[in-house]
């Protein structure tokens, strides 16, 4: 297990590495942030190359790429162009992405599983039919497009609660914008149980069992999900990485103060030690997540330790 | 043993979830937004720190001009209001000596001197500050004595006494005072200088507002509260006001519609269509000081001489704008008859020569076959008109055109997308235009020059087309010499007929502002440059 562990752990950092680089390139090759910087108003030559001294854009690219390599293993994230530190920035929008992504995960996992498990139990029924359907209904239809009609339902017509979430972002403030962001998710943890489920439901195991008289919640709650739950989980560990980055076009529609918010504005602007800071630290949390699902799928299933 | 690994798996992740959350626990905070009297209003998120010489953008800008007061301000009809100015007098509209009110102080208790205008402009003017705003300070004597462009100190500048200081131009400028309302010209306190990174982010003030403590949330909210010290027309009539930080213009329209937000000043492109009767009289359509234009720049050989003038010609005529404007922004604009604003002090509608801004494409088709008898249009070119496409209704207006000119003059015209402004202005800024290109102004005092001088005069800092006629130059000069703003704008509209003539830019439209308000609130009204006018508005 611990040679698997640090196996795996060597396997993200040129996973990282990459991911950062191609994104610094990315953000370099989409032009001069300065230009654009002052809204098509004259800046003087002096000014403009004192801006880009600031910020470092007046060197080469491997400089600057080299520069902020640095200044990431030193945890200093640079600055924006308003004067904060990018750290600062992180650190207060970060936990309130996290909560929404938390929230987005425990509806996924807790309505996922329910639906997903009945329609598995009731293969070909009236329900399972319905539940597919409304699965593939939600799948088909984008975020940002789901998120405006819920807005406009639930806040403007019926006025249940507020259009966007205003400045405290609290648990209850999220729950709409936890529901759009985990409603795709939702849908595969609905179809990913009832298959294991109706799959695991005619294996053989399930036959002896039934065979032996146990009782059918017996068989069905200790044999049945217990071995439909390992891939549903896997996948819920890895979600959690998906939704960091899900949560950018949730936090744009609901005007959400999280990390997607931040990497969106820094995007408008062509803040580049923003946009290449706020991804890294995604692409880090999407890495950890993945090793940690990683991990405990070793742990569930020893086969793949040796694999 | 294994419902104990599932169980196992599940209490890790949980665990992970929760100290992720567990980050952010004592995160929050903030005013009660539902608190009567306090105003709350769209905004984007500041660019910069609020320094008013480096704030560019509007969503700094609005915050800046409710908490700072500058020599003037300017009336909802683009008049000057006096804020601490007591006079502003010049014989030779070059050097200008200016008294300020005695008695006014900032926030933090130090009074406003001379000094406190003549430091924060030597300060943006100085490039070692990369302030966005020092291109206001060009015309000061001494602006490029040294350090390349933009001196330590302005030798222009000279303190009198504590409550009198001169200013000595490069040049006369009839319309000076006219500029003095911009926030580029704010004073500032003494405790800025000691680290205007921090002062960026909570200013010391004098505006009619003022920041209230820790009132930039960054991504969240602006909260401003009532100055009591203040003195000036601008006096608050509500509470306050909190700004609320947007990506999106359609999630605060449904927040405008819902009153959870009062001030919306910007209608997202999907609300153009229905906002009237969505708000039933809680909205506005009010044209400001901006236009919108194409640039066709001067060193494109196919629009050089005496063929390039035709062309200019021939394309101005060859598209309906009044038709694009009906047909893409919902009846929004005005169709443009001159190059500045009809908001403007000054303007005038029947500029001669403006008769080639209007649709008529035989005589388009006609000046274009004549252009091609001197020299003919390349063969296979394509005619490209560049624009970045993240600007609402940017592509399909410019569809738009190149489909009518393609049908009218019988030519190849095609959008040439940049995904961004920036790559746009790139170009721009290294003459690297392959044809036409997207281009607008707005003004920043409300002068007829502002709208043609750092556009068209030779060298201007705006001037993306390179264009340079010396007569034009002349008239330019002989205007900032008059006598009054009214002689002088007589003589920028005989400098527009020149522009008439040479056509470095096709005039499009005059940009208008759609603004909406909630039920809680009353006197909502736009200036001159389409701002609201914050401080007038009534709620509860």
């Amino acid at each position: 297990m611990l040679m698997y562990t640090l196996r795996r752990f060597l396997h993200m950092l040129p996973v990282f590495f990459g991911a950062t680089l191609l994104v610094y390139f990315l953000v370099f090759a989409t032009g001069d942030p300065i230009a654009a910087l002052s809204g098509g108003k004259p800046m003087s030559e002096a000014v403009e190359a004192n801006l880009r001294a600031q910020y470092n854009l007046d060197q080469p690219f491997w400089v600057q790429y080299g520069l902020y390599l640095k200044n990431l293993l030193t945890l200093d994230l640079g600055q924006t162009f308003s004067g904060q530190a990018v750290n600062d920035v992180v650190a207060r929008a970060m936990p309130v992405t996290a909560r929404l992504a938390v929230m987005a995960l425990a509806i996924e996992a807790v309505f996922g599983i329910i639906f997903g498990v009945f329609a598995g139990l009731r293969k070909g029924k009236l329900f399972d039919s319905t539940v597919l359907v409304l699965s593939l209904v939600v799948i088909s239809v984008p975020t940002f497009v789901l998120g405006f009609v819920l807005q406009y339902v639930v806040g403007v017509e019926l006025r249940w609660t507020t259009p966007t979430v205003g400045s405290e972002a609290g648990w209850s403030d999220l729950i709409l914008p936890a529901i759009v962001l985990g409603l795709v998710s939702l849908a595969y943890v609905i179809r990913l149980s009832r298959t294991q489920v109706a799959e695991n439901l005619s294996a053989d195991y399930v036959r002896t069992a039934t065979a032996k008289g146990l009782s059918r919640p017996r068989v069905i709650i200790v044999h049945v999900l217990r071995n439909s739950m390992i891939p549903v989980v896997t996948f819920l560990g890895a979600d959690l990485g998906m939704l960091m980055g899900g949560a950018i076009v949730t936090e744009g529609v609901f005007n959400v103060p999280g990390i997607g918010s931040v990497l969106l504005d820094a995007i408008k602007i062509g803040e580049t030690p923003t946009v290449v800071a706020v991804v890294s630290v995604m692409v880090l949390i999407f890495v950890v997540a993945n090793l940690i699902v990683d991990l405990l799928y070793a742990l569930l299933d020893p086969r793949i330790r040796y694999a | 043993m294994r419902m104990n690994r599932v169980l196992q798996s599940v209490a890790v992740t949980s665990a992970l979830a929760l100290t992720l959350t567990a980050c952010g626990g004592g995160e929050g905070g903030g005013e009660n937004e539902a608190t009567s009297g306090v105003v709350t209003a769209h905004n984007t998120e500041p660019q910069n720190g609020l320094i008013p010489s480096d704030t560019s953008e509007v969503g700094g800008g609005r915050v800046v001009e409710q908490i700072f007061q500058g020599l003037y301000s300017y009336a909802a009809d683009s008049s000057l209001q006096e804020e601490l100015a007591e006079s502003v007098e010049s014989e030779d509209n070059q050097t200008w000596t200016i008294k300020i009110k005695e008695g006014h102080t900032f926030s933090d208790g130090s009074e406003v001197t001379a000094h406190s205008f003549v430091d924060a402009w030597n300060y943006a003017a100085d490039s070692d500050n990369a302030q966005k705003g020092s291109y206001f300070f060009e015309g000061f004597a001494g602006y490029s004595e040294s350090d390349e462009n933009g001196a330590d100190e302005l030798s222009g500048l000279t303190v009198v006494d504590d409550y009198t200081f001169t200013v000595e131009l490069q040049q006369p400028e009839s319309d000076f005072p006219l500029r003095l309302g911009y926030s580029a010209y704010m004073p500032l306190p003494e405790v800025a200088f000691e680290d205007m990174e921090a002062f960026g982010q909570a200013p010391v003030s004098n505006g009619p507002y003022v920041l209230a403590e820790d009132g930039w949330q960054h991504e969240t909210q602006i909260s401003l509260v009532p100055n009591e010290d203040y003195e000036g027309p601008r006096e608050p009539a509500n509470d306050g006001i909190l700004f609320k930080i947007y990506d999106s213009y359609d999630s605060a329209y449904n927040d405008l519609l819902s009153d959870n937000l009062d001030v919306l000043d910007e209608m997202p492109p999907s609300a153009l269509e229905n906002y009237e009767s969505d708000l039933e009289g809680r909205s506005v359509s009010q044209p400001y000081a901006g236009n919108a234009t194409m640039v066709i720049p001067g060193y494109n050989e196919n629009f050089q001489g005496e063929a390039g003038q035709l062309r200019r010609q021939a394309i101005s005529m060859a598209f309906d704008r009044q038709q694009i404007i009906d047909q893409i922004f919902m009846g929004t604009k005005e169709v443009a008859t001159e190059f500045t604003a009809p908001v403007l002090n000054g303007f005038s509608a029947e500029i001669p020569g403006n008769e080639v801004l209007e649709y008529n494409p035989e005589k388009a088709k006609e000046l274009w076959d004549q252009a091609n008898e001197i020299s003919p249009w390349p063969e296979g070119e394509v005619l490209l008109y560049t624009s970045n496409t993240d600007g609402a209704g940017n592509k399909e207006y410019i569809e738009a055109i190149t489909n009518q000119l393609r049908e009218n003059l019988g030519i190849q015209a095609e959008l040439d997308a940049k995904a961004t402004f920036k790559e746009m202005r790139e170009l721009a800024n290294t003459d690297a235009l392959p044809g036409i290109s997207r281009a607008g102004w707005v003004g920043d005092y409300p002068s007829l020059y502002n709208f043609l001088g750092p556009l068209y005069g030779t060298g201007a800092s705006s001037n993306d087309g390179r264009y340079s006629n010396p007569d034009f130059d002349a008239k330019l000069d002989e205007g900032l010499q008059a006598a009054s703003v009214e002689e002088a704008a007589t003589i920028f509209n005989e400098a527009q007929e020149i522009l008439f003539e040479d056509l470095p830019v096709l005039p499009l439209w005059y940009q208008a502002k759609q603004a909406g308000w909630s039920t809680q609130v009353d006197n909502v009204e736009l200036g001159w440059d389409g701002k609201v006018l914050y401080h007038q508005i009534t709620k509860g």
